[in-house]
């Protein structure tokens, strides 16, 4: 039996990953439940922090993904209501969760990813939008992966494979975000490594190897059950595996990072592994990889959210 | 493990689908996947956004009290027969009165020939089993209701789509599609209409070219699906005679009280020709035995006590007071290159965006503006209506109406300017489910 008392799992929001963020919710809470902890869920509205107010919880489990969730924003008004939660601290989150910026730390720190430009879309206004893709598809070549420099889901990725069709996907980017995130495009293996610390320091779970059914792991393979194989653990050679757990525990601490995160990677032909992104609030549905991960290592997923409650109730 | 090529990977094994069922569902389940679209439908569902994408009655506008003392009056008095099983053709007295109420758009029927079902959702999935053999045609306005292009696709059907414009389903086009059928071979078993006030494209049928439709189809042998839900809330004009007044034996017609009492009831009905009414009978009891009588008792006490006509009429102001309200803000807000209808009744604006511009590529960024609305590709079985777009004026208030319309002509602005800056629009999107739940349908 837990020492906590009440716990506050918040979720929904007004990202777009809305959906996903309600999803991870309802999981969490259950498997909470499911060891006794008693919880309450609510999403962020003007209720909110009066109803913190009113009956502050022993901690809050953040399943907010995308915008304020992960941004900083909500875990500041946490600090602001002296309200301990499960993760990295605002500044952290920040940093995280802008991934031009996220890769230029894990660079510093000697991780290796992928050659990349990051350009908002007002560059494109003012110096004309077919002289800079030209130059982009020069330098970095093809295939390339284009991505808002926020958020998740895949939401606004696409793959470009011919020079012809980039501007649409800057289209499809820019509907998401106003900054773009082009990278070259490793083909390879993508795998996904969590990191908990559960009071021992950064421990990495086994790596959870992704294999969508029709090649791109996009919002319908990452949330329809059935779309996509995973491997848990990942089918990596030990060194390989190795590299790929030492890398997200790297970036973990690179980044500042609290508590719980997870790093995509992808290996390429060679075995060497790229940093793609961390994400600050991993996804918590049936379909998400930390659940997954967690269950190779043969960790209960509702142990696993406890001790991380006990953690930050005690930090007070 | 050698060679360079590998990945680093090791030997192959089995991993995890989640799904132990993935490999065994049916074929017509293969659509059935998480969407992107769906995701930004559940930011809709926010106060905080605009949202034009629903289709929901304004039921707030009923006497609610009422309706409360009304439905505790059913249980005091009759609910040992409210809370039993029924028939499988629904409540008699019920079928009277929605006989009574047909009659208001010239239909002379007798409840013997009426089926109470589901909603006329449930009318729809019915008509659809007993008519449709996987790869049969059905032909359907283009763009149509989305709900029924669900059903279609459930049992395989093969939709065939007939142009409109203002005046509705154009009779040259709706010809020209049953001839190209024919010439392939093809089987067409019905046309599925909205002729009033349609759903998604605002549109109406015009009297004259009812008498052609009605010919057109009649001379092929091809079934008349007459949906009329809307058909009681015009604004500007008596209601136009149904098909199915014209021609009893060539058309099933259906109805529903979702739009003109609660689709809370989920109370609507079919009328057929007798040999049809007679199969749809036997589908409805395989399907849930019987409607609940509960409901259907319910709807029948409100017709009986209630003054239903009076309450449609008010129904009518208030919808028409939101159409106003639309399609003003869009005259004064929508960029140059924006078009719509104008919708004499119902719930719906059609609108097409520039050229270049593509609505489903437009959502996100409407979304984060605090607006939503419905990409045109939900309302076509073949990935037409990208440029399109459907705007509903029944749930927000006026002024909400106003600050949506407001919202979305500054996000159609940004996404122009997108456009000119590539020189394309986005055009790249995965088929399957793409449309609202029912909350928001």
């Amino acid at each position: 039996m837990s020492s906590l008392g009440h716990v506050l799992v918040l979720a929904g929001g007004l990202s777009y990953e809305r959906e996903v963020s309600l999803r991870s919710g309802r999981r969490v809470a259950e498997v909470l439940r499911s060891k006794g902890v008693e919880v309450e869920t609510r999403d962020t509205d003007a209720s909110l922090v009066p109803s913190i107010l009113a009956d502050p919880p022993d901690a809050v489990f953040v399943t907010l993904h995308g915008g304020s969730g992960e941004d900083g924003a909500i875990r500041s008004v946490l600090e602001l209501l002296s309200v301990p939660y499960v993760g990295a601290g605002p500044d952290a989150c920040r940093v995280a969760y802008d991934k031009p910026t996220a890769k230029a730390v894990v660079r510093d720190w000697g991780l290796r990813t992928p050659d990349s430009v990051t350009l908002p879309k007002e560059t494109f206004h003012d110096l004309g939008a077919s002289a800079v893709l030209a130059r982009i598809v020069d330098r970095l070549g093809l295939p390339l992966f284009v991505k808002p420099s926020r958020g998740g889901s895949a939401l606004g990725a696409s793959i470009v494979r011919k020079a012809e069709e980039l501007p649409a996907a800057m289209v499809g980017c820019f509907a998401y975000g106003d900054t773009a995130l082009i990278e070259k495009y490793i083909e390879g293996v993508e795998v996904a490594v969590s990191v908990v610390d559960l009071g021992d320091g950064p421990v990495a779970l086994p790596p959870v190897e992704i294999v969508p059914d029709e090649g791109v792991y996009d919002y319908a393979a990452r949330y329809t059950a059935g779309h996509t194989e995973f491997f848990a653990p990942a089918r990596l050679r030990p060194e390989v595996a190795e590299s790929c757990l030492a890398m997200a525990v790297t970036a973990h601490e690179a980044l500042g990072l609290r508590d719980v995160s997870r790093t995509d990677i992808i290996v390429d032909a060679d075995g060497n592994p790229y940093f793609l992104e961390v994400n600050v609030a991993p996804g918590m549905t049936e379909t998400s990889l930390l659940p997954m991960a967690a269950e190779a290592a043969d960790r209960d997923l509702g142990t696993l959210c406890t001790r991380l409650l006990e953690i930050a109730a005690s930090r007070g | 493990m050698t060679g360079e090529q590998d990945h680093g990977r090791t030997t192959a094994t089995h991993g995890s689908r989640i799904d132990a069922y993935v490999d065994r569902y049916a074929a017509r389940a293969t659509g059935m996947v998480a969407s992107e679209v769906r995701a930004l439908f559940a930011v809709a569902s926010r106060p905080e956004v605009v949202s034009l994408a629903g289709g929901m009655p304004y039921v707030t506008a009923l006497p609610l009290d009422v309706v409360g003392e009304l439905v505790a009056d059913l249980v005091a008095r009759r609910g040992p027969v409210a809370l039993q099983y029924g028939s499988g053709q629904g409540d008699p007295h019920l079928r009277e009165q929605i006989c009574e109420v047909m009659r208001l758009e010239g239909i002379e029927a007798g409840p013997d020939d009426v089926v109470v079902t589901v909603g006329s959702q449930q009318a729809l999935d019915l008509i659809t089993r007993i008519f449709i053999d996987p790869g049969d045609v059905v032909l359907a306005e283009g763009p149509s209701y989305v709900g029924a292009l669900g059903t279609f696709a459930a049992y395989q059907a093969n939709v065939v789509h007939v142009a409109m414009d203002d005046d509705g389903l154009v009779p040259e086009a709706l010809a020209e599609a049953i001839e190209a059928c024919a010439r392939d071979g093809r089987r067409v078993k019905f046309l599925y209409t909205i002729p009033n006030f349609q759903n998604p494209a605002g549109v109406t049928l015009s009297a004259e070219r009812r008498r052609r439709v009605l010919e057109i189809c009649r001379r092929a042998g091809v079934l008349v699906v007459e949906d009329n839900p809307y058909g009681l809330l015009g604004f500007d004009a008596e209601p136009l005679r149904a098909l199915r007044a014209e021609d009893p034996d060539g058309v099933v017609y259906l109805g529903s009280f979702s739009k003109t009492l609660a689709p809370g009831f989920r109370v609507g009905w079919a009328l057929a020709p007798h040999a049809v009414r007679d199969k749809l009978i036997l589908a409805m009891e395989s399907a849930v035995l019987s409607h609940s009588t509960f409901t259907q008792l319910a709807v029948g006490r409100y017709l009986e006590t209630q003054p239903w006509r009076e309450q449609i009429k008010a129904f009518r102001e208030l919808y028409r007071e939101r159409r106003d309200a639309m399609l003003d803000a869009l005259q004064n807000l929508m960029p140059p290159g924006c078009t719509w209808t104008r919708p004499a009744g119902g719930f719906f604006v059609w609108m097409t965006v520039p050229e270049g511009l593509d609505s489903k590529a437009l959502l996100p960024r409407a979304v984060a503006a605090r607006v939503a609305f419905v990409p045109g590709t939900g309302f076509y079985a073949d990935g037409q209506g990208a440029r399109q777009m459907r705007l509903s004026f029944c749930y927000p208030e006026p002024d909400r109406i106003k600050e949506g319309v407001r919202r979305l002509a500054g996000v159609i602005e940004q996404e122009l300017e997108v456009r000119d800056l590539f020189g394309t629009g986005h055009g790249r999107h995965r088929p399957g489910v793409d449309t609202p739940g029912p909350d928001l349908a």
